[in-house]
């Protein structure tokens, strides 16, 4: 098996499953109903991507696992999603501010896996990147309007802001995986990737009279497996019917 | 024109199978019969997210999880339709959810049943979805032109909501001895609310004369409750679930099957606010609409500021 397209796709899945799973913990609690079904939309999105990606991930792995063994079946170290789609949904300002911050990152990555080499990555880029640029105008829209809005809304969105800056870097994370995958023309490079989504955070944050953080400050080890305490939450809700019947099918 | 006359010529059309529409005269009492109904009819639909939310993190696998997702996310779609129904009568939107939430407008009672394991979302999918369907089908063809089409909708979607709940369930029956168990527990639970979500008996239907009359209404509830039993009662027999009713039978005489007495003590109980939820779905909505405060303050006022910003320019 190609063990660093397996991890890779690992990554890719986990983040859209674990985002996924956060605004799903929206449905029904939006702050208006055309947002309630955006919401939950998105949810849908994500967990939609996570399967086709997971389920890849099985096949290269070629152990036999499909995307629910992946999803349902692995522990807290396991998971390489990065810390920031793991974040709690907060207020909702913190939630849209952790879905720009994650769309902006997602947009140029998929708009270059689209030219994989690997023709199953790249159509499932293809798919993805429609959804994503419905995110990320969605989202943009959204801190435009919260943080050029009103003197609470102002506050809260640079509150969110500044909660979740120091989890940004981490999106950009690369090791000899990632090399190994570049070289072999399967992912981008990164740091066009990071120029994109800079662009992109800089011109929305400065149109909703954002102030960037200047703590360098950053943190983040998910990709290594290590988690906030929230994955395990996270996971002991969302897998507890495939633990609790063991073998079971739904 | 006079009144009466009018009002004859609003009958007439109602009994020429004619579409009354936004612009058209009607009596208040249909207009006010109607926002009574539209509104509560999207309440329940915006309330019934919750019952079905609260499993979407815990659902089983990734399919029943978009499957779940989806059917939430057309009911808020529902709910949606329904207030923009309800607004062409010339009521606002968020005046009829601050009713709901005073308690002055009711919303099905189905949904004050706590959903409590993940047989639920096959039992709600099947039988409160099932019922739900009963009821609408008939509305589609009612008199007013905006409900009547916005039902032809959502009935279609009903109808995948129907048949995904009894896929659960089929899934369900035919599953390990456990997974039957929670199956024929979430039956138990929800057979008899849901044979209540066609309302009071004939006998004792407040509103239902007048409702026939303008077409709004085309059968009564004890109608619509016979046409649930008759089709529910045999596909709980095709996978082996036992309905929790020791007088239902089949007569041959009549086709139709025959069913036990209700218990309409805990019926109007539950429609007066002391069902197992009724508090806990309200709370749900009322945060909602308080928690999102300042976010729909922010849009007006960033809209505001656009607003000016483009007459300057």
């Amino acid at each position: 098996m190609n063990q660093n397209l397996y991890k890779y796709l690992i990554r890719l899945g986990d983040d859209s499953l674990i985002i996924g799973h956060r605004l799903s913990e929206w449905c029904g609690h939006g702050p208006i109903l055309e947002e309630d079904i955006a919401l939950t939309n998105f949810a849908l999105d994500f967990i939609g991507q996570a399967q086709s990606i997971l389920e890849y991930a099985g096949k290269v792995e070629g152990a036999g696992r499909d995307a629910d063994d992946l999803a349902y079946l692995r522990y807290e170290h396991d998971f390489r999603n990065a810390l920031l789609v793991e974040q709690p949904n907060g207020d909702f300002a913190l939630t849209m501010m952790r879905q720009f911050l994650f769309d902006a990152f997602r947009k140029p990555l998929f708009e270059a896996l689209t030219k994989s080499s690997d023709e199953q990555v790249a159509a499932i880029a293809e798919k993805s990147l429609k959804e994503t640029k419905y995110h990320l105008k969605h989202s943009s829209e959204w801190i435009i309007r919260l943080g050029d809005g009103t003197e609470e809304s102002h506050k809260r969105t640079q509150d969110a802001l500044d909660t979740l800056w120091r989890y940004t870097d981490e999106l950009f994370y690369e090791d000899e995986t990632d090399k190994a995958l570049e070289a072999a023309g399967i992912i981008p490079s990164i740091s066009k990737i990071k120029e994109e989504w800079e662009k992109t955070v800089n011109n929305v944050l400065t149109e909703a009279t954002l102030t960037l953080p200047t703590n360098g400050w950053s943190y983040g080890k998910g990709r290594a497996g290590l988690h906030s305490e929230n994955l395990g939450y996270i996971l002991a809700e969302m897998q507890y019917l495939q633990r609790a019947y063991p073998g079971a099918k739904w | 024109m006079s009144n009466e006359e009018l009002e004859r010529q609003f009958q007439e059309k109602i009994d020429n199978e004619i579409k009354i529409e936004p612009r058209d005269w009607m009596p208040d009492a249909y207009r006010n019969l109607l926002i009574r109904q539209i509104s509560q009819h999207a309440h329940s639909e915006t309330v019934g997210m919750l019952p079905e939310g609260n499993w979407i993190t815990r659902a089983p696998s990734l399919r029943r999880k978009q499957i779940l997702l989806a059917k939430v996310q057309d009911e808020a779609g529902h709910g949606l339709y329904l207030y923009s129904a309800c607004e062409t009568l010339g009521v606002d939107r968020e005046d009829t959810i601050d009713d709901l939430h005073s308690g002055k407008a009711k919303y099905s009672s189905i949904f004050n049943y706590p959903a409590l394991t993940w047989a639920d979302m096959g039992a709600i999918g099947w039988l409160v979805d099932g019922a739900a369907i009963m009821n609408q089908i008939p509305l589609s063809r009612c008199s007013y032109g905006p409900y009547a089409r916005s039902m032809v909708r959502i009935c279609k979607e009903e109808s995948f909501h129907q048949r995904q709940g009894y896929e659960i369930m089929t899934h369900l029956a035919n599953g390990t001895p456990e997974q039957k168990a929670m199956a024929q527990d979430a039956l138990n639970r929800f057979w008899w609310p849901a044979m209540m979500m066609f309302g009071p008996s004939d006998n004792d239907s407040k509103h239902s004369a007048q409702s026939m009359k303008w077409k709004i209404k085309r059968f009564t509830n004890d109608e619509l409750r016979q046409q649930f039993v008759d089709a529910t009662a045999p596909q709980a027999e095709l996978i082996g679930l036992k309905v929790p009713d020791a007088d239902l039978k089949f007569n041959e005489s009549t086709g139709h099957y025959e069913y036990g007495e209700m218990n309409w003590d805990e019926f109007w109980q539950v429609v007066n606010g002391n069902g197992p939820c009724n508090k806990e779905r309200l709370d749900a909505r009322r945060k909602a609409k308080e928690d999102g405060m300042w976010v729909r303050e922010a849009a007006a006022a960033y809209a505001k500021k656009q607003e000016k910003k483009e007459k300057r320019a």
